[in-house]
């Protein structure tokens, strides 16, 4: 593949993510159809051929990745954002502050005030998101029959278990470690 | 092959543990481990949270 291609394909995501955020006004959901017009597009390099502005020809891609988002949308609930999570991070992606270790955690699982803490912190996640969590995590379901059972795509069912976790930490963080 | 930002390195790291990463992931993730101690007390942590929920309710009584 053409590196050179590759970069400038990569240098228009900015632009794209913008132009499907406008649309589909749900984060999660504009980043999946940018990085799935980004993969068509390196994929079909030949198709470009330099006939047109490349932005053109991305943006005309990006238009039916967001209608099949739309039309899958209108069957699922949207991913609603996360802004507990928006905010552990600037706009790069890197962590507003540091995360710290935590001490011995292992000894808190002898300890009943921490399984208390844990429960509540539990308790404290949105309700969706808690269920997938549970299932996975305490029940140890895969992931196809957590989505089956919540009626969620996979991509979904790993949104919801990744703030589940990133929630729960800070949770912990905050209730727990940063106290003893 | 890219650098990950600290989050979409976490976003892998938890997605590890719900699905195989692939090959590229599983490097890139691999990297950026090496070089950022958040991300991986994070990956520990998250590791650690599995162990602890999973045996809630076994320590009742």
């Amino acid at each position: 593949m053409n590196d050179d291609f590759r970069s400038q394909v990569e240098a228009q995501r900015p632009y794209l993510l913008r132009y499907a955020s406008l649309q589909l006004r749900d984060r999660a959901a504009a980043e999946d159809a940018v990085q799935e017009t980004l993969v068509a597009a390196l994929a079909g390099e030949a198709g470009f051929g330099g006939r047109s502005n490349l932005r053109t020809w991305l943006t005309g891609i990006l238009k039916h990745k967001i209608i099949d988002a739309i039309r899958k949308g209108s069957r699922e609930t949207a991913i609603e954002s996360d802004e507990a999570l928006e905010a552990l991070f600037d706009a790069n992606g890197h962590w507003v502050a540091f995360p710290p270790a935590w001490d011995h955690p292992d000894r808190s699982l002898e300890d009943k005030q921490f399984l208390a803490v844990l429960e509540l912190c539990l308790e404290g996640l949105p309700e969706k998101t808690a269920r997938a969590f549970m299932m996975r995590e305490h029940l140890g379901l895969e992931t196809d029959e957590i989505c089956k059972e919540l009626g969620i795509t996979s991509t979904h069912c790993w949104v919801l278990l990744y703030r589940a976790r990133m929630a729960l930490r800070k949770c912990l963080e905050m209730n727990w470690f940063e106290k003893q | 092959m890219k650098l990950l930002s600290c989050k979409e390195a976490t976003s892998l790291v938890s997605q590890g543990l719900d699905r195989r990463l692939g090959l590229v992931e599983r490097l890139n993730v691999r990297l950026h481990l090496l070089v950022c101690d958040g991300c991986s007390r994070v990956a520990r942590q998250f590791a650690f949270m599995r162990k602890a929920v999973r045996q809630l309710g076994e320590r009742e009584s």
